[in-house]
């Protein structure tokens, strides 16, 4: 396939994308990662949904010849379902190969550095590689040491951009079968989000869904409010970034939203805290009769994995204000959106600032 | 050893007061002459001296760092004695106190005298810090009389605390018995477990767990508790790299109740905040870690107002492969030794308005008084020929790939500094110099 016979949508793919190359500032990373939503500008932000809206109308064997086997890894020290899942279904409809390693069953388990594993990967040919990680700041570390564009598929505590823009899409799409203001022009300014309240809820402290949502939503113009007990909820949190604030009352919190996301409670990163769980339910729990009461038409999101009957019913999950099973469709389409936008991306040519003599 | 006679410099010595233009003789390691310029030519020439061209330099005490970490015995993949020395002398130090947690951890008159020994080949001297506990573990206390005749200045655990009340209060008995201080590396553990940096929002944005600053001064609020109770001791407890305000406050009010409590600040806590993580570079990882802008102020405040009583630079040496890791997993630390006069320089003299004589007698005669070296940190007649000749306002750049140390973990590449050092003198011994120096040996006609 020649240039001449690369489809339309995919060189503006790829002039978008050289276009938002930083031109400015030196930076070690390849600038078709994904590290975190910041690094993200909105015309970036509108471009990858516009382009997963194309991918995802796009026939199914057009879609497949797009990357013909053009390499990814998938590399995860975390268990996973829906994102590995969703990112490996992404990269098969656009025509790559992947290939997934898993901490559990490679030389990561013989004490491989994650310097060394990600170096042999791109010495394989791997291309992008799409990492989930436990420690808050693998996928930098990754990025600086094999120069490839990396998506970061969860790190730690910290972040999970490709989970911000599907629940970001995810909102758009139902938000504007209801305001025709939004149904026009999907670009994507300061004001697409205006008057929209999006409450988090639960395990703030130990999310890097919420984490993500707070630093994305609000520079399109949503207020976020967290929602949660001090112990997951530190007051620290607030100060993550403008238009973020915490609202320890639900039913509060509830009354001025549009949407609410729930959070599962991580057990497995409490680290020794002690929380009693009947009385959090009793105060966070998200059920019929208090979603009724106090936000009957809330848009209400999970990022999954859902403890049903912690903090949502399975009325409410499965109800109808629930797009849980909506957000996990919108992954695929945004996951094929930044995959190519890590392959046509082009390095930066910037070189390390020089050392004066 | 030849004589050196040093002159046409400005003597900066804090012990005394001296801050003139003054020529010096050094004989047999020890400083043996001292007088305005000129007048030394004609002992000088009768000695057959190393002439040293000092003019336009500051001549000052041989910098001495109370808290290095010198990875001899058992990381000297990391650092060795002479490795670590030799980056002193670069960064003119003429003594350094090594802090005792080598493998094994050094709790033994044996490795104390180890590492004093002539075959680790030191440019600078070495006094061993030892443990205060058996094996750093907290529990028994060490034989502090055994450690001190083998020539250590001072207990301590550092890189833990001395967590349990009862165990720190008999460290504080016994080596106030021997008189020895003690050096408390105030970190409530129990509050801290899996942290990496210090608490706060910045904290919360990065996704890592935080230090708080009541974990630091926690422990020295209980510390300053346990000297009250044996006050007319002739106990003392120095504070390890102290980094919050409220630590800071604590040591204040120590002081103030006239209990022998003193503190040391390191170089990266006061030129740099938490922010200069950045993307969780871990040459910004420390324990205790980089704190507040508000926590920096206060550091510097308490600097110029005297409350500090020493600068030491916790060079804590790491190799590539052990930095190059996920932020959460990196070791703690930077090397300090070649910036911590440069940065003292920039961020208090220059920025700050810091005198250079109080500057100086924060990296040389206060360090040297806290841990009793004797004959260090000044230029009186008869003390210890440590010498450092710098020129004050000749700029610099830092480049870590040219450090003297085996490990290259700094945050300050590439960094400009004031003060340019050329010369490092150790016991009459020329060890560090600059390429371009000049000695000449004088001929006697």
């Amino acid at each position: 396939m020649s240039i001449h016979d690369t489809p339309k949508y995919m060189r503006t793919n790829a002039k978008i994308a050289e276009k938002k190359t930083p031109e400015k500032n030196y930076s070690p990373f390849h600038p078709g990662s994904a590290l975190s939503v910041t690094h993200f500008t909105l015309d970036d932000v509108g471009c990858i949904l516009e382009q997963s809206a194309k991918l995802e109308s796009m026939p199914v064997h057009r879609r497949a010849q797009l990357y013909p086997k053009r390499r990814v890894a998938l590399l995860f020290y975390e268990s996973s379902t829906r994102t590995r899942t969703s990112f490996e279904l992404a990269a098969k409809s656009l025509g790559m190969d992947t290939v997934l390693v898993s901490a559990l069953s490679s030389s990561i388990e013989k004490g491989e550095s994650l310097k060394d594993t990600g170096m042999t990967l791109r010495a394989l040919g791997a291309e992008c590689i799409i990492l989930r990680h436990p420690n808050s700041g693998a996928p930098y570390l990754l990025a600086q040491a094999t120069g490839l564009p990396i998506l970061n598929a969860g790190d730690g505590i910290h972040e999970h951009p490709s989970q911000a823009l599907l629940d970001l899409r995810t909102i758009l799409s139902r938000l504007r079968r209801k305001n025709s203001a939004l149904k026009h022009g999907l670009k994507i300014t300061n004001r697409t989000l205006a008057g929209v309240t999006v409450t988090i809820v639960g395990d703030i402290l130990h999310s890097r869904v919420a984490r993500s949502n707070a630093l994305l939503l609000p520079r399109l113009g949503a207020r976020v409010l967290f929602c949660g007990p001090e112990a997951l909820l530190p007051n620290a949190a607030a100060e993550i970034g403008p238009g973020v604030s915490i609202e320890r009352n639900f039913e509060c919190a509830l009354a001025q939203s549009q949407v609410v996301m729930m959070l599962r409670i991580q057990r497995e990163r409490l680290a020794g805290l002690d929380l009693d769980l009947e009385p959090y339910m009793e105060q966070y729990q998200l059920h019929t009769e208090r979603l009724t009461a106090s936000a009957p038409k809330a848009l209400v999101l999970h990022p999954g994995p859902m403890i049903r009957g912690l903090e949502i019913t399975s009325e409410v999950a499965d109800g109808p204000n629930s797009a849980v099973l909506e957000q996990v469709h919108h992954g695929t389409a945004i996951r094929m959106a930044l995959l190519g936008r890590a392959l046509d991306t082009r390095p930066s040519k910037l070189k390390r600032p020089g050392k004066k003599q | 050893m030849k004589a050196i006679w040093i002159h046409g410099g400005h003597l900066v010595d804090p012990s005394c007061g001296i801050d003139a233009k003054r020529d010096l003789l050094v004989r047999d390691g020890r400083v043996a002459a001292l007088d305005s310029p000129g007048k030394l030519h004609a002992l000088a020439k009768k000695e057959n001296a190393v002439e040293i061209d000092a003019a336009g330099m500051i001549v000052a005490p041989g910098l001495v760092d109370i808290h290095v970490h010198l990875r001899e015995p058992g990381q000297s993949h990391k650092e060795t004695i002479a490795s670590g020395t030799l980056a002193a002398a670069a960064g003119g130090f003429t003594s350094v106190c090594a802090m005792p947690n080598t493998s094994p951890v050094n709790d033994s008159a044996e490795i104390t005298r180890w590492m004093q020994a002539p075959e680790r080949n030191a440019s600078a001297h070495v006094f061993p810090i030892a443990a205060a506990t058996q094996g750093s573990m907290g529990e028994i206390v060490n034989d502090y009389d055994t450690l001190k005749a083998a020539g250590a200045v001072a207990v301590s655990d550092d890189g833990k605390p001395v967590l349990h009340d009862d165990v720190m209060m008999e460290c504080l008995s016994a080596a106030a018995r021997v008189g020895l201080p003690v050096i408390q590396h105030a970190e409530d553990t129990r509050l801290t477990h899996g942290a990496s940096m210090n608490a706060g929002a910045l904290a919360f944005r990065l996704g890592l767990r935080g230090m708080t600053a009541e974990a630091e001064s926690g422990i020295v609020e209980r510390d300053i508790e346990l000297l009250k109770k044996i006050a007319g001791s002739r106990a003392h407890l120095h504070i390890a790299h102290l980094s919050t305000a409220s630590a800071l406050e604590a040591v204040r009010r120590g002081k103030q109740a006239g209990l022998h409590v003193t503190c040391e600040i390191a170089p990266h806590h006061f030129a740099l905040t938490e922010q200069a993580i950045g993307d969780y570079d871990t040459h910004a990882k420390m324990n205790p870690p980089l704190r507040s802008d508000e926590d920096r102020a206060a550091l510097i405040e308490s600097l110029l107002d005297g409350t500090v009583d020493a600068i030491a630079t916790d060079h804590a040496p790491h190799a590539i492969h052990e930095k190059e890791q996920e932020f959460e997993r990196a070791p703690n630390g930077i090397t300090g030794l070649e910036t911590a006069l440069g940065l003292a320089l920039r961020v208090l003299h220059q920025q700050h308005g810091m005198p250079l004589a109080r500057v100086l007698a924060l990296l040389s005669t206060q360090p040297a008084t806290l841990l009793h070296l004797k004959k260090r940190g000044e230029l009186s007649i008869g003390s210890y020929a440590d010498v450092v000749l710098f020129q004050a306002k000749e700029e610099w750049q830092f480049r870590v790939a040219e450090s003297k140390s085996k490990s290259k973990n700094s945050p300050f590449d590439g960094w400009t500094f004031p003060g340019r050092i050329q010369m490092t003198i150790c016991e009459g011994k020329i060890v560090y110099q600059t390429r371009h120096q000049k000695i000449k040996r004088m001929r006697s006609k």
